[in-house]
């Protein structure tokens, strides 16, 4: 058997002391979920912190079908290079729902937190920071919109409040304020500078602005009509954010995808990879005034989307995996016309690339400009490509190696230095790297069909899927209910973790920086949101 | 540099007369060019707003820039400021937490100012749906919209045809 059920956690837990249960009604079981108790949960994570798992996401729900009562659950999920991921729950207790906090082993845990606070009114206890998150000030303190009591349509009352920034007391440093609405056309967050002279002190950000309720809005929705508003979470990560979400509904379902929807799949993540790669190396050297490579860049992003248009009915490749499959299939001129796009996107880019290297005004700005280090991408867990810049290598396609990637060689750029420049090639070398793999998958891309049936799982039956979108590892666990349709949906972009690598690579770096930096990071606001 | 000078030499210039439009915007941008001479200065300045999208409508408007449509060579930019911009270019569902932010961009422009709904989500709350409590409405729900493009998200042709119309109509 390919896939056995992981045991490596639980024995690790156990040696530490910690008695945990498996769960029967979680899928897939190469990503267990343990059941742990309430005492145990700040231990169990610094176990895991000792044992080199990286945190996945923090999420809390209330109880399914199979649980005997209606309390409310605290879920947490860890990765191991290894021994792939594992997820931990806890049942609270019905009258206090209070939960110790895991932010002082993981900081990335923190916003996750703060999100359960705001969303559920569970009390976390010893945080190191008791703010609201996306719930803004103006929201009454007792809305909480996740619970099954609060109407999803609910119209609340707005109510005074003030978010309270971080402050200096010293008189040589001034404030700031970005935002919510910026300069470009970008959406929308607030960043609060901590200026002396030019250089950054303290940036600080502020979300929650494009919050729209997507984890309230899928619960009731079938896969089928659901999918469609995971493909929306990002909308530049469209097809990650689809395929995390069928890939879950899959796995719950038990039910198995063609080995040609597979390579379709992997043929639509990679394309979409090097496109936002393509488009987002024009933009961070047009912050430094390299405007050349803007425009070049974003003709080969325009000439990608509309062979996109042609052949998969949309620019964005948005609703093109579905539970199941995928909804279009390539013949074989098709797939002859996208190998010699794709063949001669690599050979332009690279061309490009030399003219990158030999520019000293675009190297002077990005050499040294926002470094994160090692130590650093660990104790968060950054993602992607910023996580390879800074030496920290996660990468699901190799890690949880789900297909087409089983039948793949992924390479992983190694970066070091963990800055701009480092960010900026490893986005060279990984459209490359795509535009191997796209190639080699559609030379040789299987017979069959493209569709499997989708049929929902039983009530209460939970799936997990980690998907390496380009922006690093998507991670989605959903439940269903009744009929078919998705009782809780939770969803971790790779925003959520690595906003929190901008806001240390910016300190000491000049304020005209920042946007250089911003856009070598690239995250999604939507993601973040939610 | 020269390396540069080569590159742009052998791309040449790639600015289509957006033939799958049919020419349509080629000539409404013909005789639009007087109107924008007239009343807009010769210039025609655009505040985006993201009131809550998905991101993929932002890509889209970036895409008008670049070199195949190019939408300055109708005298159309995008501004930083909503104090000098004649349009207000509104994408999403407007969000709870940005209604009050779209409000006061609208109101720091100068008057009078159009206003587009840009994306099925700006037009009617799109996939997201109007009965959710993060969601304020759609954009015609918080400020008065003078033309609306559909699309999820809408192609730069249309993002392009639809701004020219808009100046048009007023």
């Amino acid at each position: 058997m390919k896939h056995p059920v992981n045991t490596w956690f639980a024995e690790s837990l156990g040696d530490h002391g910690i008695y945990t249960r498996y769960l029967e009604d979680h899928h897939p079981t190469h990503m267990p979920c343990l059941e742990i108790r309430l005492l145990d949960w700040e231990q169990a994570a610094q176990t895991a912190r000792r044992i080199e798992m990286r945190l996945v996401a923090v999420w809390a729900t209330e109880g399914g079908r199979h649980e005997q009562d209606e309390g409310m659950y605290v879920y947490m999920c860890f990765a191991h290079p290894e021994h792939r991921h594992a997820l931990l729950r806890t049942l609270l207790g019905k009258k206090n729902r209070k939960i110790p906090s895991i932010s002082k082993h993981y900081i990335a845990a923190s916003r996750m937190e703060r999100h359960m606070q705001d969303m559920f009114g569970i009390d976390v206890a010893n945080t190191p920071d008791k703010r609201r998150w996306l719930k803004h000030e103006h929201w009454p303190e007792d809305a909480y919109p996740l619970l099954r009591e609060f109407a999803a349509d609910t119209r609340m009352p707005k109510v005074d409040g003030e978010y309270a920034f971080v402050k200096s007391g010293s008189d040589g440093v001034y404030e700031i304020p970005v935002g919510p609405v910026h300069a470009g056309i970008i959406e929308p967050g607030h960043f609060r500078f901590l200026a002396v002279g030019e250089q950054i002190l303290n940036m600080e950000q502020r979300f929650g602005y494009v919050h729209k309720g997507i984890e309230k809005a899928m619960q009731g929705r079938t896969a089928l009509d659901g999918i469609r508003l995971a493909g929306r979470v990002s909308g530049d990560s469209t097809v990650g954010h689809a395929w995390a979400f069928a890939q879950a509904c899959e796995y719950a379902a038990k039910s198995k995808v063609s080995r040609r929807a597979s390579y379709l799949r992997g043929v639509l993540c990679e394309r979409e990879r090097m496109a936002n790669h393509i488009g987002d190396i024009g933009a961070i050297c047009n912050d430094a005034a390299f405007s050349f490579m803007l425009i070049q860049m974003h003709r080969l992003r325009e000439d990608m989307a509309r062979l996109h248009a042609n052949l998969f009915g949309h620019r964005l490749l948005m609703d093109a995996i579905t539970p199941g499959g995928v909804a279009v299939d390539l013949d074989v001129q098709s797939a002859r016309e996208l190998i010699a796009q794709t063949r001669s996107l690599a050979v332009e880019v690279e061309h490009l690339r030399a003219i990158y290297a030999d520019n000293p005004t675009i190297q002077q700005r990005v050499i040294g400009s926002g470094p994160v280090s090692i130590d650093d991408a660990r104790d968060i867990g950054l993602l992607g490509y910023a996580g390879r810049a800074s030496g920290d290598y996660p990468d699901e396609r190799i890690e949880e190696a789900y297909a087409p990637y089983d039948d793949l060689d992924v390479h992983i750029p190694q970066g070091k230095l963990g800055d701009v420049a480092t960010r900026v090639w490893v986005r060279f070398e990984e459209i490359a790297d795509s535009a191997r793999m796209i190639i080699q998958l559609l030379e040789n891309l299987p017979d069959g069909d493209i569709q499997a049936d989708w049929q929902a799982p039983e009530p209460g039956i939970s799936g997990f899927s980690a998907i390496e979108s380009w922006r690093g590892e998507i991670a989605c666990w959903l439940r269903f209910g009744e009929g078919g349709v998705v009782d809780r949906y939770f969803v971790r972009d790779p925003s959520a973790i690595n906003w929190l690598g901008l806001e240390l690579a910016v300190r000491e770096v000049p304020v005209p920086d920042f946007p250089l930096n911003n856009k070598s990071f690239n995250c999604s606001y939507s993601g973040n949101d939610v | 540099m020269i390396r540069i000078l080569k590159q742009l030499a052998k791309i040449g210039t790639i600015t289509e007369p957006l033939a799958e439009a049919n020419n349509e915007i080629e000539q409404l941008g013909k005789q639009l060019a007087p109107v924008i001479r007239k009343h807009f200065a010769g210039s025609l300045a655009i505040r985006a707003v993201d009131a809550g999208s998905c991101n993929a409508c932002e890509l889209e408007i970036h895409a008008t820039n670049n070199a195949y449509y190019d939408i300055e060579r109708f005298g159309i930019h995008f501004t930083a400021s909503p104090r000098f911009a004649d349009m207000l270019l509104v994408t999403g569902p407007v969000t709870r937490n940005m209604e009050t932010a779209l409000k006061m961009t609208f109101e720091a422009m100068p008057q009078p100012a159009l206003v587009v709904a840009m994306g099925d989500c700006a037009v009617g709350c799109g996939v997201f749906g109007k009965d959710n409590y993060a969601i304020a409405g759609a954009v015609s729900d918080i400020i008065p919209v003078n033309v609306v493009i559909h699309g999820c998200p809408p192609t730069p042709t249309d993002i392009i045809r639809s701004i020219l119309q808009a100046i048009g109509n007023d």
